[in-house]
């Protein structure tokens, strides 16, 4: 039989406003520990929250991006269980009346777009970071003692909830990455998922192919980059359709990911259900935005990055497009083609040159880059990487970089690849019964032989004629 | 040597009027309250500490032990709070403060500000100074104890079912429960969030009205607070013409008022008839009826979510344990006592899934019945009028062991405060030499209509507030 997974994605994204969700303490990270708090982020007596209004608008700006339904008429509650992390014993956040509902996020496919449900984005307050020192499972239970910084605790913290409309774990991989740069874009959260800014739990059960039916889920916790969770993702599915296929049956679990292994392994199951015992959070008003401003936020949202993927794929191609979009990189890729530079190969330059060199986007200078991209096979490759690297150095000039010319002159490097082929003869055979793929290889081995000075594209036009191509 | 300040009799009117005429300074008059505290509280307990010299031009003040005082100890009542001593001050504290009132100090709670009698009070109860044998009421007895043994000029309490109203009443003082969100909450251990407020209580309603006009107004740590929409007036008319006073026809059916009570409160109408008001019978059937379960439904919920706080982690004692859990569930068991562990449990199981509709949100819906009959009553009239509480002051003991029984005190006051509209009690008369408080009932920030009606009232009624031990 055939199966097919279904996945929906928990999101929290940690807003970076300048305060937290209920206090003017500062939201950062990386600050001493415990230095960032008050008596109403430490749950003392009688303190009290103060909705953060910046949180709210950047919440409502979140989901008009997401093209959600926004609430005239949202509320927060008190969600209680008893953790140290969670300092007044419950966490408010909002619950049956969330800010966002109904929306979707739109993947751009070579076959038209995915359209994913977002059942809501709600606004709720972070708990503070908890480290368990000794025991094995580095859990709670079975710690010797526990650490807990309240630094963390009352940042805001969106969660956003997708409809089980995603395919697969590539998908949700892709998914997560174009929701990130929208958060980036929208300029509410750094999203960086190293310093836990954006937390992903993925729900993931499997079914017949074509079928409609949705079997028992599992949750998948503690995966802290997009590749990991794809691995985590792809690893479940595999469980679970071996699971059914040897007549068993998936039970309702929580897994964490272990990055190290690979290895999915289940939480200890708790010996009774979760009851919240939610009820509204009295000392907070209803969060009511006034339609002009969710008016004016919606003017003001920028041009999100799915349109602009399809915009940009019309004069490259998809792949090429996303990958420049949920990197950030297009409107660099824009300013460099306007001003001269070949689409292709600027796009190519700037996802993998630029961006592998570590360069700042933002400071690179649009012409200085089409220059060098227009060059690239003129001048040597280690001058080419050299001028690349400097590219977001205030000031950078091109010109330097391109007086230096690679060596063209194909007398000149004739020999060298002579050379070359004759000290390797099994690729050479390799190449000649079809793997054409070993021509970057010859290429490479020429270009270390120059110190990268050759021009590649005539060594390459070289190496296939030689081995008549 | 300190003058010699009568404080048994002092208003806190007049104890401003000395301080600013110089006739004492600030800190003289601090001293002869210490002195008298000193003096009579040995047999009283209202304070739980008190403050030897506090900062502030003005004359003193002594706080309810649930209001966070900067730098000196705030237990609320409660053994899980002691030494706990806040980094912050409530703004209640912080505008008295601001005021230049010294604090005299702390006074006496129920635990957690639940109970009748501050019996529940970890640190012992307090006495009433008209009878030490007798309950001061609760839970702000330490409070109304002090004013009405002349051991603070004037105090604040917190009331959620009549914690100010009702010790107000057994104590032979002015106590005012203002409208809901015109004091804020900030810094106030809470008990029951949708119902605690912060109140006066002094010897006169002029010395509660400017007592308010300090603390009242909005407060940008508590989103519930409002402005006022007009400045306090010290009341000073002396007539009631035209005023309509609504006595609730359900009062006459109550076996639970004493007849002593209600004589005291019928002699008051009268003389509120003869001052020129209008006296008529409005119609809270569902009040009486549905209000007393309706807030042990909502108060007990509230309080279990605002309790949850107290695990031993950041502030209080902590018990050992040998996990988390261990820890927490020790230090909670030997940190709260009974009351508060009664309502955790009872608040526990109204928020529960599958019990919350049948109990907290049936009960927020029997609410807004309340308000809608309150506000159908005050079209007809300005102010509701009922005896305070049902009974004079009771002997330390007699409810101690029936927490139904305990919390039937609360019956007159408790309506109103689930409406969040204001109330004030003023002394009434005497029944079997005990103080009987008359409670008038006003409208959403009707505060200013409460202060002239009382004070014309006070005024005609002429009660002694020194306790007729202390008489020469």
């Amino acid at each position: 039989m055939k199966w097919e997974p279904v996945i929906g994605l928990e999101i929290h994204v940690q807003l970076k406003t300048r305060t937290k969700m209920f206090c003017r303490c500062p939201v950062g990270f990386g600050a001493g520990e415990n230095t960032q708090t008050c008596p109403v982020c430490l749950g003392f007596p009688g303190a009290l929250p103060v909705m953060n209004r910046r949180a709210i608008e950047w919440t409502v700006l979140l989901g008009l991006a997401l093209g959600c339904e926004i609430a005239d008429h949202a509320m927060f509650s008190r969600k209680h269980y008893p953790y140290p992390d969670l300092p007044k014993g419950y966490q408010i956040s909002q619950y049956d009346l969330p800010s966002c509902t109904n929306g979707n996020v739109v993947l751009p496919t070579a076959d038209g777009d995915r359209v994913i449900g977002i059942v809501r984005a709600h606004l709720e307050e972070d708990a503070a970071k908890t480290v368990h020192i000794g025991g094995r499972t580095g859990r709670i239970g079975g710690a010797d003692y526990s650490l807990i910084d309240f630094n963390r605790g009352g940042t805001p913290l969106v969660e956003i909830v997708t409809a089980p409309d995603i395919g697969s774990a590539d998908e949700a991989k892709r998914v997560l990455q174009l929701l990130r740069q929208t958060i980036v874009e929208l300029g509410i959260s750094d999203a960086e998922m190293e310093k836990g800014a954006l937390r992903v739990d993925a729900n993931v059960s499997v079914r017949p192919s074509g079928s409609s039916e949705l079997r028992t889920r599992t949750e998948l916790k503690n995966m802290n980059s997009f590749n990991y969770i794809a691995r985590g993702i792809e690893a479940e599915v595999e469980r679970q359709i071996a699971v059914w296929e040897s007549g068993g049956e998936v039970q309702q679990e929580t897994y964490d990911f272990d990055a190290a292994t690979g290895a999915l392994s289940p939480r200890r199951s708790k010996e009774e259900a979760d009851d919240y015992r939610y009820f509204p959070e009295p000392d907070l008003v209803p969060v009511e935005p006034p339609a002009v401003l969710v008016e004016r936020l919606r003017s003001e949202l920028p041009e999100l990055p799915a349109a602009r993927i399809r915009r940009i794929e019309a004069r490259l191609d998809l792949d090429r497009a996303t990958v420049l979009v949920t990197g950030g990189l297009d409107r660099l890729w824009e300013e460099t083609v306007t001003v001269g530079a070949d689409g292709v190969a600027a796009a190519n330059v700037i996802a993998n040159t630029v961006v592998g060199a570590g360069v700042e986007i933002g400071a690179v200078a649009p012409a200085e880059l089409a220059r060098l991209v227009e060059a690239r096979e003129l001048i040597p490759r280690a001058t080419f990487d050299e001028a690349i690297a400097k590219l977001g150095d205030p000031g950078f000039k091109a010109d330097p970089y391109l007086a230096q010319e690679a060596v063209s002159d194909a007398a000149e490097l004739e020999p060298i690849v002579d050379a070359i082929l004759e000290a390797n003869p099994g690729q050479v055979e390799a190449y000649r019964g079809g793997k054409e793929g070993l021509l970057g290889f010859f290429v490479g081995q020429v270009m270390k032989e120059t110190q990268g000075k050759a021009n590649p594209r005539v060594v390459s036009e070289l190496v296939r004629a030689k081995l008549g191509g | 040597m300190a003058p010699v300040v009568d404080t048994l009799r002092l208003t806190a009117e007049d104890a401003l009027a000395l301080v600013e005429r110089g006739d004492v300074s600030s800190a003289e008059l601090h001293a002869s309250y210490l002195e008298a505290i000193g003096e009579r509280d040995g047999e009283l307990h209202a304070y739980l500490r008190t403050v030897e010299s506090a900062e502030g031009a003005s004359i003193p003040i002594a706080l309810k032990d649930v209001i966070s005082t900067k730098g000196v100890e705030t237990t609320a009542g409660s053994k899980i709070l002691s030494g706990y001593t806040p980094v912050f001050d409530a703004t209640v504290a912080a505008r008295c403060k601001a005021a230049g009132l010294t604090l005299l100090g702390k006074t006496n709670t129920d635990e957690f500000a639940m109970g009748s009698s501050t019996e529940n009070s970890a640190w012992g109860p307090s006495h009433n100074p008209w009878d030490p044998t007798l309950v001061p009421g609760g839970s702000g007895g330490g409070t109304a104890a002090a004013v009405s043994a002349g051991l603070a000029p004037w105090g604040l309490g917190s009331d959620t079912g009549g914690s100010i109203k009702q010790p107000s009443a057994l104590c032979g003082n002015v106590g005012l429960r203002p409208t809901y969100g015109t004091v804020s909450r900030y810094g106030v251990v809470a008990f029951a969030s949708t119902l605690d407020q912060i109140g006066p209580v002094a010897k006169t309603v002029r010395d509660v009205a400017l007592l308010y006009s300090i603390i009242a107004g909005r407060d940008s740590n508590d989103s519930t607070t409002v402005e006022l929409p007009e400045p306090v007036r010290l009341p000073d008319a002396e007539r009631l013409d035209g005023l309509r006073i609504g006595v609730p026809k359900q009062i006459e059916s109550l076996d639970a008022i004493e007849s002593g009570v209600r004589a005291a409160f019928e002699r008051s109408l009268e003389l509120a008839r003869e001052l020129g008001a209008n006296v008529g019978e409005c119609d809270l059937p569902t009040s009486y009826r549905y209000g007393m379960p309706c807030y042990y439904l909502v108060a007990p919920a509230e309080a279990s979510s605002n309790l949850a706080r107290y695990d031993g982690v950041r502030y209080g004692p902590r018990a050992d344990g040998a996990t988390y859990d261990e820890m927490v569930e020790r230090t909670r068991d030997e940190g709260f006592g009974a009351e508060p562990k009664r309502r955790i449990m009872l608040g526990t199981y109204a928020l529960s899934a599958g019990y919350y509709d049948a109990f907290y949100g049936q009960a927020q819906k029997v609410r807004t019945l309340l308000i809608r009959e309150h506000r159908e009553a005050l079209s007809k009239f300005d102010v509701i009028a009922t005896p305070t509480s049902p009974t004079v002051a009771f002997p330390l003991g007699d409810k101690a062991a029936d927490p139904l029984a305990m919390y039937a005190c609360d019956l007159l006051t408790i309506p109103s405060c689930l409406a969040g509209l204001p109330g004030l009690s003023i002394p009434c008369g005497l029944s079997d030499d005990l103080p009987v408080g008359l409670q008038l009932l006003g409208p959403q920030f009707g505060e200013n209509t409460l202060f002239r009606a009382g004070h014309a009232l006070e005024q005609a009624i002429g009660f002694d507030t020194v306790p007729l031990r202390w008489r020469s």
